[in-house]
């Protein structure tokens, strides 16, 4: 990827950005309520609503509003919770590094069992291994998250106790409890993600040993191991990668769900409980997160594919 | 997988093959692909049991042995029985019977999403790819910002303004899946628009509604299906996740989400009672996917020849 394509992509994404913190900010001013009487709790004077409301800057015009906010948000600073009155952004830091375990591992999960069972699919074709792996990923894909943790719970947890049912350990208290409170809810998201990527890899992997250059590379007598891995996985790498940038955006919708479901004190629940309470500038806060995580994700998917792919280095 | 595409760069994949059958011409279509597809024991299973859910759906009253919210607390949490083949809940309420009547949440819901992604994403999609230019240019950036959001992330704000309800969660659903929807019914028409039909069409002077609704539209309609099929399944995941937060239908209604949710509250005193509602789920699911995939192959086999 030349240094301009890089360029433009980065401004793309910056464009995408700014449309997004005019969405979030404008969607969170939608949100009912008034904040100012929700924030000066029940029988509060019109004075003291009036003065919450200047020293939220809510009296002001909208747009100036706006940019004191997206300067906020840019310095760290993401406003106060209107139902605990703590800072957005304490809040948020506590809870990202839970939805963040979980997230990540549930990827690993997904790329390995995916990329592996969707190769070996892709490399067998048509043989009783490819049936199975696309019958269970066909099955996979059906299966929502938040219930597949439920049944895992069940397993795991409730029928034999060797997993703790709910919560969360960081990392910091050892890297066993820590494990043992995110392999669930990474698991049920994991699986799901994995099913979808089998299927992709195991077309990308078909579509490959269909070119000519296989064709070529077998009849220069390559073949096993080295042909698959030097010419086979390295093409279909390319849209493989795609649909993890893809899953990563999957993954961060379905962990609302599961972490509700696991008992996990992260981002999905703190929004939950956010749309619950009309907290609109957790909401905001959290909407914003998502998509900065997002497009970043996907700006990582342009600049892996550059890696993979030397042709496009020079695109 | 294949309703999302990421903002900056092409995904190969079934859209792609979809939207390469899109060039035949609309007369020779439709009943070779429907045939096609109902050849298949697969789709004819998947749409037999579609069928069955909304015959359950309409005829639940005469159908579910009980009422559905009719507490008997002095047998509650029991199992499988008799009379009672899939146990009850909490309440002692009838797990059949709310079985039956979460047909109609479940089968109602992704209909009412879909079709909101469908009357947002579609004409402006067709629009979009017909005017280019600014049009399109602005379209596609405000498509890009709401892609930079996970659909649930996206119903979740959405819901928050709208407030919780399940119609308002399924339109929350529907508007998350609209920029997608619009994605693909744009890359579908920017194939047809070049089309000689829609030249000779534009110069014996018919309207821009008339080109779209009639020469172009038709000839979209197969990508079309294929993905509104995928989100349907898509969208009875979403509306079950909203209903378990309590973001969607509410207790007592009977739905997939809620039975779920109350399975899940009282998962240590009946760890199996979290089965029928999410056996049904992903069967259903599954049933919308087959149906998907069917109809993309038979597609795919038509563009290939």
């Amino acid at each position: 990827m030349s240094v301009a394509v890089f360029v433009r992509r980065v401004l793309a994404a910056l464009l995408v950005m700014f449309l997004v913190s005019l969405l979030t900010f404008f969607l969170g001013r939608m949100v009912p309520g008034d904040p100012a009487e929700i924030l000066a709790g029940d029988g509060a004077s019109a004075e003291t609503i009036a003065g919450i409301r200047s020293s939220l800057g809510l009296d002001r015009p909208i747009l100036v509003q706006y940019g004191d906010w997206l300067y906020g948000a840019t310095h760290g600073d993401l406003g106060v919770s209107l139902f605990s009155g703590q800072p957005v952004a304490d809040s948020i830091s506590t809870a990202a590094p839970p939805t963040l375990s979980v997230s990540l591992l549930a990827l690993v999960i997904a790329v390995a069992v995916g990329v592996s069972a969707g190769a070996v699919a892709g490399l067998n074709q048509g043989r009783w291994l490819d049936r199975v792996i696309s019958g269970l990923s066909g099955v996979g894909i059906a299966i929502p998250g938040f219930w597949l943790a439920m049944v895992l719970i069940s397993i795991l947890t409730i029928s034999n106790p060797w997993l703790p049912a709910t919560g969360y350990e960081p990392l910091s208290a050892g890297i066993g409890p820590w494990l043992s409170h995110i392999i669930i809810p990474a698991l049920a998201l994991g699986l799901a993600a994995a099913a979808e990527l089998a299927r992709h890899t195991r077309g990308c992997v078909a579509d490959v040993l269909d070119r000519p250059y296989i064709v070529a590379a077998r009849a220069r007598g390559a073949s096993g191991f080295w042909l698959v891995r030097k010419h086979v996985l390295r093409n279909a790498a390319i849209p493989v990668v795609t649909v993890v940038g893809l899953q990563f955006g999957r993954l961060l919708g379905g962990v609302v769900v599961v972490e509700a479901v696991c008992g996990v004190p992260g981002l999905g629940t703190l929004a939950t409980s956010a749309v619950l309470e009309s907290d609109y500038p957790m909401i905001q806060a959290y909407v914003l997160l998502c998509a900065v995580v997002i497009v970043l994700v996907n700006l990582l998917t342009d600049v892996a594919y550059a890696v993979i792919n030397p042709k496009l280095r020079a695109a | 997988m294949t309703e999302i595409s990421p903002s900056s760069t092409p995904t190969p994949g079934p859209a792609g093959t979809a939207s390469a059958g899109a060039l035949t011409p609309a007369s020779q279509r439709p009943p070779s692909v429907t045939r096609q597809v109902l050849r298949r024991p697969a789709s004819l299973v998947a749409g037999g049991f579609l069928l069955l859910l909304v015959v359950l759906a309409v005829a639940a009253p005469w159908l579910a042995p009980y009422d559905p919210n009719a507490q008997h607390l002095a047998d509650k949490l029991a199992g499988p029985s008799g009379a009672h083949p899939l146990g009850t809940d909490e309440f002692g309420r009838d797990v059949l019977s709310r079985m039956i009547y979460a047909c109609r949440v479940s089968m109602s819901a992704p209909f009412i999403s879909v079709g909101v992604a469908c009357v947002i994403g579609v004409p402006l999609g067709l629009w979009a790819a017909f005017r280019g230019g600014a049009v399109d240019a602005v379209t596609g950036r405000i498509a890009d910002t709401l892609l930079s959001l996970p659909g649930f992330v996206c119903a979740l704000a959405i819901v928050a303004v709208l407030g919780p309800s399940l119609v308002n969660a399924m339109v929350a659903v529907g508007l998350a899946y609209s920029p997608g929807l619009f994605r693909i019914v744009r890359g579908a028409t920017l194939s047809v628009v070049e089309e000689e039909f829609v030249d000779s069409a534009r110069s014996v002077g018919a309207s821009t509604p008339r080109i779209l609704g009639v020469h172009v539209l038709p000839n979209i309609a197969a990508p079309l299906t294929v993905q509104v099929s995928l989100l349907m399944g898509l969208s009875l995941i979403l509306e079950a996740g909203m209903s378990f937060l309590g973001l969607g239908v509410r207790a007592p209604t009977a739905s997939w989400g809620t039975m779920l949710r109350s399975a899940y509250e009282n998962q240590w005193e009946a760890p199996m009672a979290v089965l029928p509602a999410g056996v049904a789920m992903v069967l259903t699911v599954l049933a919308f996917n087959t149906m998907g995939d069917a109809i993309r192959d038979a597609l795919g086999a038509r563009g290939r020849r």
